[in-house]
């Protein structure tokens, strides 16, 4: 790894700077609309990274779905159920000391995973020899054709799901 | 059809008193006595005709020994049990007095039991007692015998506590039971311990086989003489010798009937018998026929002198029983296994009579048990006193009454025997007096002087023809019962010595050729004899009919000795003290308090506690609180991590599974 | 060129802390916006394995991801609103009714 700051590498870590600021937002903010608009710089963050790899088309699915659709719903409902501070109750006995454990040694497996095989993933080229957009279409229509019409009854199914849920009852 | 046919279906012999038994007591229940009665004699007097014509046609075949095997009953590995029976002189000897006498004491039943609740529960067990008793006897290998044994053993038991809910004949079946099972464990274990050596639990192999051995030398302990003396100490339980002779005087609970069939004639003779029947075994082995020899001795002079002064007149009847079982044992110690077994079947007559007569009194008193309250009973049953005084002529070795050639016969070969024998000669004619004493006693007791009864009270009867017949049968076989085996220097010929002459062999060849130099001696010990049973008719005669008042000063002037003997030496107590209270200790605390409960019982509950406990800790992870789910999931999340971190085989495999 | 190290580090680190939020946030709706994040972490980690073993599969993947994460925020949130109307509250410690 080499120290000379290239050009993808600077726009690499600001992007990534982004990312984090905004996820230790989501943590630090008291009120869940501000949590939900740092998602959204994460998100946007993201999408840059995906760009600066070459997957474009997931960059552009990125922006439209994540940020653009989900993340808009949850905007909706935090102001639909007028969501307010977060008020400061007592933390159950669970999710105190043993939460932060957990986490931290999460941490450290994801670390050394990694450090673990620390050289054996090399990045190639880029590959700009297939066109992300088209290769990805050509894998889904015809490898993946089976999950994707999958996918599309899933979808059904939660349209139906949120329908029921959200219905009021006539009392 | 074979020339002989009972020979070739020779289970029928056992078999039909099986299928009276069977009959009487699935269907008895709703019968009438009658009907009980035909199916519990018929059974038994067509099994001993059978027998009798198995008898006609073994002698008729004249190979000497006869053995059949219908089915092999176990084969595991090397060891081979079959159902096989056989016969030969002794099995002769054996089946048809238990068949004779079995059937003379049935029909003495009928008449005995007429007025008793059960009566077809009796006789089906009387019917099963024989034919556990025939396979006993026809048993070609030790292992069907002991099937036999252990059956007789049973049917005892049933028959002792017959009166189940009286508590004290539930209890003496229960110590019969118990005892015979110990001297039961001493027997299996010579068992094991011959099949170990030989191979074979089979009469016909196992002798063969064990012929060949050498001797072993007095003193030595090998494989002979502790097979012998294991298979010994089952003897002594079944045939009630020292030590283990305790539970036939309790056993005269039962009915007398059982009295007579079963603790006179056939079951305590099983003990005999077997010795007898494995004389190859104990002729290698002089520690064992010593020992054989010293506790019959022992046990004859102890029984007599506990009977000396008992008051229940079957009790001394039993002790009677005792006695002369040691006789026989002292017999077959010696070495005189002839004499032994002729003496059984003398006694066999002999005593089957004394205690169905006994019974007869007892009947007529009303059931009154006591002789201090009998007397003066001679003219009023006459029939049997006549019958019961020729049975104590016959047992007190009066001349040409059948017991005395038989007793007559083990004294000298007492005298004759290798070991001791002068010293056993002394106590068994010790014993002879003693015999005497007290069975006369009995008789000037119960039948002469003044009646100690209320009169009035007691409407003293003769008893019906369906006890008194077999009486009479009986009496008549203790006085000719003797004539078969008149020795050689009466002038008659020896038909019993000469009939059980090949079973016993060599050995006995010798017996008689050292018999036939002995002459004058043995008519010295046996005008000896006669006349130790002369004095001992003397003395109770003087105590009981001339001055009936001596006896009781005698026994207040040795009053210490008198108590010890009425109360058996305090050996029950002694046996209670040292054996069943510490087993009972042993039992409720080691085995009941604390292996059973707090072991076993702990281990299940403690394993139920462990799982309540366990489950109620782990119910503090279903809390109903969303966020510490939320770190459950985690926690599982990490697990997998920590798998596949430190076990990348392991996930690998889980991978491979899932694909 | 990036090494695809770095990706992975991030990615790691997004994981972490939306597990933390998950952990430790109070508001349920925050709680599922940290698990937005969390599949968001993991959609990286994809899309730099693609790039670095030049295989489109990552990123076809991504793209289900995305799509299976449309249909849960769907249900999920019309559950939360459920919830905010039968509780009246949005605090995930006062849903706690499977309390033994």
């Amino acid at each position: 790894m080499g120290c000379e700051m290239t050009e993808p590498l600077l726009v690499f870590f600001v992007l990534a700077a982004l990312a984090v600021i905004g996820a230790v937002s989501l943590i630090l903010q008291k009120h869940p609309i501000h949590s939900a608009l740092s998602l959204i710089v994460v998100m946007l963050a993201l999408a840059g990274l995906y760009l600066l790899m070459g997957a474009e088309f997931v960059a552009a699915v990125q922006i439209i779905v994540y940020g653009g659709a989900i993340m808009v719903l949850f905007v909706f409902v935090i102001m639909l159920l007028n969501a307010g501070a977060e008020e400061r109750t007592s933390l159950s006995k669970m999710a105190g000391p043993p939460g932060l454990l957990l986490v931290a040694a999460l941490a450290a497996f994801v670390a050394a995973t990694i450090a673990k095989s620390g050289t054996s993933i090399q990045a190639t080229a880029q590959t700009g020899a297939l066109s992300s957009t088209k290769g990805i279409s050509e894998m889904v229509f015809k490898d993946f054709v089976y999950p994707f019409e999958l996918t599309s009854f899933l979808i059904l199914v939660a349209i139906l799901g949120a329908t029921v849920l959200a219905h009021r009852e006539k009392s | 059809m074979s020339a002989h046919p009972m020979l070739e279906y020779l289970w029928i012999v056992p078999l039909l008193p099986l299928l009276g038994s069977a009959i009487n007591g699935i269907l008895g229940a709703r019968w009438p006595n009658k009907i009980v009665n035909i199916a519990a004699i018929g059974s038994t007097g067509l099994s001993f005709l059978c027998a009798l014509e198995a008898a006609r046609e073994f002698l008729d075949w004249g190979q000497g020994f006869f053995r059949k095997e219908f089915f092999t009953w176990i084969a595991a590995g090397s060891f081979r049990a079959g159902f096989g029976l056989q016969v030969d002189q002794l099995t002769v000897v054996m089946m048809l007095v238990v068949t004779g006498v079995g059937w003379l004491i049935h029909i003495y039943a009928t008449g005995y039991m007429a007025h008793e609740g059960g009566y077809y529960r009796f006789f089906s067990y009387l019917n099963l007692f024989m034919f556990f008793m025939l396979i006993l006897v026809l048993a070609a290998n030790y292992v069907l015998l002991f099937v036999g044994w252990e059956g007789v053993g049973l049917s005892s038991y049933l028959l002792i506590g017959f009166w189940f809910l009286k508590k004290s004949a539930a209890d003496a079946g229960k110590k019969a039971f118990i005892v015979n099972r110990i001297g039961d464990f001493g027997f299996m274990l010579g068992m094991f311990l011959l099949f170990r050596t030989f191979g074979s639990l089979d009469f016909q192999t196992l002798f063969t086989n064990a012929a060949s051995w050498p001797a072993e030398p007095m003193g030595h302990f090998g494989t002979f003489t502790v097979a012998c003396l294991l298979l010994f100490m089952g003897a002594t339980g079944k045939s009630a010798q020292l030590p283990l002779y305790v539970w036939l005087p309790d056993a005269m609970e039962g009915p007398t009937p059982v009295s007579a069939l079963i603790h006179a004639a056939t079951m305590v003779t099983a003990g005999v018998y077997v010795v007898a029947r494995s004389h190859v075994l104990f002729s290698h082995s002089p520690t064992a026929m010593l020992v054989v020899a010293i506790v019959g001795c022992a046990t004859a002079f102890f029984a007599a002198t506990i009977g000396l002064v008992q008051t229940d007149i079957k009790k001394v009847l039993a002790y009677s029983t005792v006695s002369q079982l040691g006789y026989m044992f002292l017999a077959c110690g010696v070495g005189a296994f002839t004499a032994g077994i002729f003496h059984l079947m003398t006694h066999a007559f002999f005593k089957a009579l004394l205690f169905l007569a006994a019974g007869s009194v007892i009947h007529a008193m009303g059931g009154e048990q006591e002789m201090p309250k009998m007397g003066g009973l001679g003219k009023k049953i006459r029939w049997t006193y006549y019958t019961m005084l020729t049975a104590t002529l016959a047992i007190a070795g009066s001349p040409f009454f059948a017991g005395f050639f038989s007793k007559d016969a083990i004294l000298f070969a007492a005298f004759q025997g290798p070991t001791g024998g002068r010293i056993l000669y002394a106590f068994g004619l010790l014993t002879a007096l003693l015999t005497a004493f007290y069975m006369f006693r009995l008789i000037f007791l119960t039948f002469s002087g003044k009646p100690r009864y209320d009169e009035k009270k007691v409407h003293v009867h003769e008893s019906p023809w369906s006890m008194l017949g077999p009486l009479v049968v009986l009496a008549i076989l203790s006085v000719i019962g003797g004539w078969f085996a008149l020795p050689t220097f009466y002038q008659g010929p020896d038909y019993f010595a000469n009939f059980l002459g090949p079973v016993f062999g060599a050995r006995e060849a010798a017996e008689a050729g050292a018999a036939a130099a002995a002459h004058n001696l043995e008519l010295i010990l046996a005008g000896v004899a006669v006349a130790a049973a002369t004095i001992g008719f003397v003395v109770a005669y003087w105590l009981y009919v001339s001055r009936p008042r001596k006896a009781d000063e005698l026994a207040q002037s040795m009053k210490r000795a008198y108590t010890t003997l009425l109360n058996k030496y305090y050996v029950d107590e002694l046996y209670a003290a040292a054996v069943v209270r510490p087993l009972l200790w042993l039992s409720t605390n080691v085995f009941w308090k604390a292996t059973d409960v707090a072991g076993i019982d702990g281990t299940v509950n403690g394993i139920a506690h462990g799982a309540a406990t366990i489950g109620d800790g782990v119910r503090h992870s279903q809390s109903g609180n969303t966020r510490s789910y939320a770190v459950w999931v985690v926690a599982g999340a990490i697990v997998v991590l920590a798998v596949i971190f430190f076990w990348p085989s392991a996930s690998k495999i889980a991978m491979g599974l899932v694909r | 060129m990036v090494p695809t190290n770095y990706y992975v580090i991030l990615s790691a680190i997004l994981f972490g802390l939306g597990v933390f939020a998950f952990i430790f946030k109070r508001n349920v709706i925050t709680i599922f916006m940290s698990i937005e994040l969390m599949l968001n972490a993991v959609n990286l980690a994809f899309v730099a394995f693609s790039q670095a073993l030049g295989k489109l599969d990552g990123q076809v993947f991504v793209l289900f991801v995305i799509v299976v994460a449309a249909a849960e925020a769907a249900v999920g949130l019309g559950i939360i609103i459920l919830i905010a109307r039968n509780r009246e509250t949005l605090n995930v410690e006062r849903v706690d009714l499977l309390k033994l």
